[in-house]
């Protein structure tokens, strides 16, 4: 059956030596199509929707936070790489992404300089002096969120409504629907927007006051479900954080009684959308098994409810995500993967 | 379907469509350079002169210890030289220089159609004899691997027909052409080692060859055929038997420790052809492909064949770039080649040309971002960020903390890393600062 193939010349046999100075390098010869910069992109593409629509609601005040964000850190990362004689990172997407993520955790109407020194902590405190992406232990944007909110509690505070029109400058000031909760209590909360009806819609559209990118509850799971579908995010981190937070909203919501509280409010409100699809789930900051990414999830759910219902503060999802990303490496070492061959499995055969 | 399947692993674009259905061809080169460095083990002690005229199978090398093989001739023809030979791993080797004279003249077998009447002792010195390795690509010499000591007790024979390498088809081509053949070395292999059962493992992208064996194997109640997942590393020994038999290898530990023997088709057949026709082992089919080559095919060459002849009767390379590699194997685990020049031995499955598009490895790589890509992938469940980190800090000692002996370089974690982290490159180097 095999038939017989002829020598082949001494030419062609030339011209296949000739190749010979091919690349060497060890195995595997082939690599799959993730890379970093492309994750980091992807999620950038991701936030979009939710920029855009902070942009819409908050007009240029909010357009200006999200390219002064942007534009410090990416700056900052290039200064810093530029000036320590490293290789420069900018085209990675990582520091774009840390700008987007601070700038959608701003109120919209913040003087220059938030932006500013916001994106030197984030970039250069957090991530760059402890060794750049990759080292960090807390995430960037939040931790340069955190700083602001300590060393300026007033204007990280002080909220506006949606503007009337784009170009306009008039500035509202007003509560957030967790504000609003937390000082007068949730029967206040639904007259102010009408009705719970009304007070969903607003909510779910980002027709409400809040940081530039944690509105539009629909447009951020619109990203969450593109981070899922490309495989970039696992489902633990969101469900196990949106599942603990909803579970305990029900549960110790409504004052005075058990199981009486509105998951529902406390799910569309605040930054909790943001923090669970795109800051919790931070590779750097967040556990890598599955186990691991489920307790990190609850970690996050439970803190955010016990200071948005004990706390001073009447948003959460901040500070429980810094606390978790300390836990990281702890949760890490607890559920490590099983080693192959390491646990007797009873055999089928025999 | 298999009932069971690993944990991890990746599934990279399998390049198969280039040579799968180019039948095996045979080639015969003028001279042929054969190594006695064929197998892992010590090397065969050449037992030919210069200038001495040698049969086709005439014993060239007698095995040099207890782990070793013997090398026989691949042609008739004169012994140029005792020389020297490039092998893939870069190493060096002791080797003849064979002219073929042409004329295929074989030494005088010992056909033996009757085989069922040999003792398992007979058996064993034919395969012995006839210097089989496993020809999978790891070459372990297989007497050796067939003749566990008395107090490992063996139920489960494991044929090896993943073939989960990309592009290569050499396995498929041989399992399609040679089925009743490998079926009979199979039979020869459970009488070798005294056992009644036989699981043929095939993966399911190759569902003609599960077809054709099923067929073949319907009336048996002890040869069973397996289609197993599209998932690399499937055809790694370790990640086969817990597929098939639900059996985990512990760590350290080897096959015949959980009762099983795993030998791979081409093997199966090289033990048919020693037994049944009484021929040593002196060729194979090896696949030549990959996007470079101009017209991919399977060879059934004979060893000691140069690896630029091959390429060359399968008219030359094409989109060389400055990335593009020549790999001896496959991509995943194979060996990239700084040179051609250098022969087809026992355990050459294939030669694997990549473009510049295809080829990866070797480009820059960044800090681990801790995706857990690696660790999911891993079919060990092993930590390879960990490991790589470990390294990079030269922190080696550490490494034997989260067992760095088990992984046994698939290579999947490097694969899929992002940040494209040479992740084996850590671990190989961690092992042998380990070794010492």
């Amino acid at each position: 059956m095999a038939t017989t193939v002829e020598q082949p010349k001494a030419e062609e046999q030339a011209a296949a030596v000739a190749h010979s100075s091919a690349y060497i390098s060890v195995s595997p010869h082939i690599k799959g199509k993730y890379s970093t910069s492309g994750i980091m992109w992807a999620v950038n593409i991701a936030l979009a929707p939710a920029a855009v629509s902070g942009a819409y609601y908050f007009g240029m005040h909010g357009i200006m936070t999200l390219f002064l964000c942007i534009g410090a850190s990416v700056l900052c990362e290039y200064l810093y790489e530029l000036l320590l004689n490293q290789k420069i990172t900018i085209r990675d997407g990582s520091a774009f992404l840390t700008g987007l993520l601070l700038a959608m955790n701003l109120p919209a109407n913040v003087p220059f300089y938030i932006p500013l020194v916001g994106s030197v902590v984030a970039i250069v405190l957090t991530k760059q002096l402890f060794g750049g992406l990759g080292f960090n232990l807390f995430n960037p944007a939040l931790l340069a969120r955190a700083f602001l909110m300590i060393s300026f509690p007033k204007i990280l505070t002080t909220w506006t409504a949606p503007v009337e029109s784009f170009m306009s400058s008039d500035a509202v000031t007003t509560a957030t629907p967790l504000g609003i909760l937390k000082i007068d209590g949730y029967q206040q909360l639904i007259e102010t927007f009408g009705s719970k009806a009304d007070l969903y819609l607003s909510l779910l559209f980002g027709n409400r006051s809040g940081c530039i990118g944690e509105t539009a509850i629909i447009a951020l799971i619109a990203g969450g479900i593109f981070l899922l579908a490309t495989k970039i995010i696992s489902w633990h981190i969101p469900v196990a954080y949106l599942g603990t937070a909803a579970l305990m909203a029900w549960i110790f919501g409504a004052k005075g009684a058990f199981f009486a509280g509105d998951p529902l409010l406390h799910l569309l409100s605040g930054g909790i959308m943001l923090g669970a699809f795109f800051m919790a789930t931070d590779y750097v900051t967040s556990p890598m098994s599955s186990i691991g990414k489920i307790v990190f999830g609850f970690g996050c759910g439970f803190l955010t409810m016990l200071i948005r219902l004990k706390g001073g503060y009447p948003e959460g999802v901040m500070f429980s995500i810094l606390i978790m990303n300390c836990f990281a490496p702890l949760i890490d070492k607890a559920f490590q993967p099983k080693v192959f061959g390491s646990v007797k499995v009873k055999g089928r055969a025999s | 379907m298999s009932s069971f399947s690993f944990k991890g692993g990746v599934h990279p674009d399998d390049g198969k469509h280039l040579s799968k259905d180019k039948p095996i061809e045979k080639y015969t080169p003028k001279q042929v350079l054969v190594p006695m460095q064929q197998h892992i083990g010590a090397p065969a002690k050449i037992v030919v002169e210069e200038n001495s005229h040698v049969l086709k199978g005439q014993l060239l090398g007698e095995a040099g210890g207890m782990v070793s093989a013997k090398v026989h001739s691949p042609v008739s023809g004169r012994v140029i030289k005792l020389t020297e030979a490039l092998l893939a791993a870069g190493r060096k080797s002791a080797a003849v220089l064979i002219e073929n004279d042409g004329l295929d003249e074989w030494v005088e077998c010992k056909a033996c159609s009757n085989w069922d009447s040999l003792t398992k002792a007979e058996l064993l010195a034919k395969i012995t004899d006839a210097g089989i390795v496993g020809m999978g690509g790891a070459t372990f010499p297989t007497h050796v691997k067939v003749n566990p000591p008395a107090n490992k007790k063996i139920n489960a024979l494991v044929i090896n027909g993943v073939e989960c390498e990309p592009y290569l088809t050499a396995d498929y081509r041989l399992m399609i052409e040679y089925a009743k053949e490998i079926l009979e070395g199979i039979s020869i292999l459970l009488k070798t080692l005294d056992i009644t059962k036989a699981y043929i493992g095939i993966e399911a992208n190759k569902p003609d060859a599960v077809k054709l064996f099923q067929d073949l194997t319907k009336n048996s109640k002890d040869i069973s055929v397996h289609s197993l997942k599209i998932r690399y590393p499937q055809g790694a020994e370790k990640v086969l038997i817990k597929s098939i038999l639900n059996r985990e290898v512990p760590p350290g530990a080897l096959p015949m420790d959980v009762g099983v023997v795993v030998q791979n088709t081409g093997t199966v057949y090289a033990i048919y052809e020693a037994v049944k026709l009484g021929r040593p082992l002196v060729e194979r089919i090896v696949s030549v492909t990959g996007e470079g080559i101009r017209s991919p095919k399977n060879f059934r060459t004979v060893i000691g064949t140069s690896v630029s002849e091959l390429i060359a009767a399968c008219g030359g390379t094409q989109g060389k770039g400055k990335n593009s590699k020549i790999i001896s194997g496959g991509p995943m685990m194979g060996f990239a080649l700084h040179t051609t020049d250098l022969p087809v031995i026992k355990g050459t499955s294939g030669i694997v040309v990549l473009t510049d598009d295809k080829a990866g490895g070797g480009e820059d790589y960044s800090a681990c971002i801790k995706c857990g890509r690696c660790v999911r992938a891993c079919p060990m469940g092993l930590q390879p960020y960990m490991l790589g980190i470990l390294a990079e800090k030269r922190m080696y000692d550490r490494a034997k903390e989260y067992k760095v002996d088990n992984c046994f370089e698939c290579g999947s974690c490097t694969y899929i890393c992002p940040s494209k982290r040479p992740m084996v490159e850590f671990i190989k180097a961690t092992k042998m600062v380990l070794k010492g």
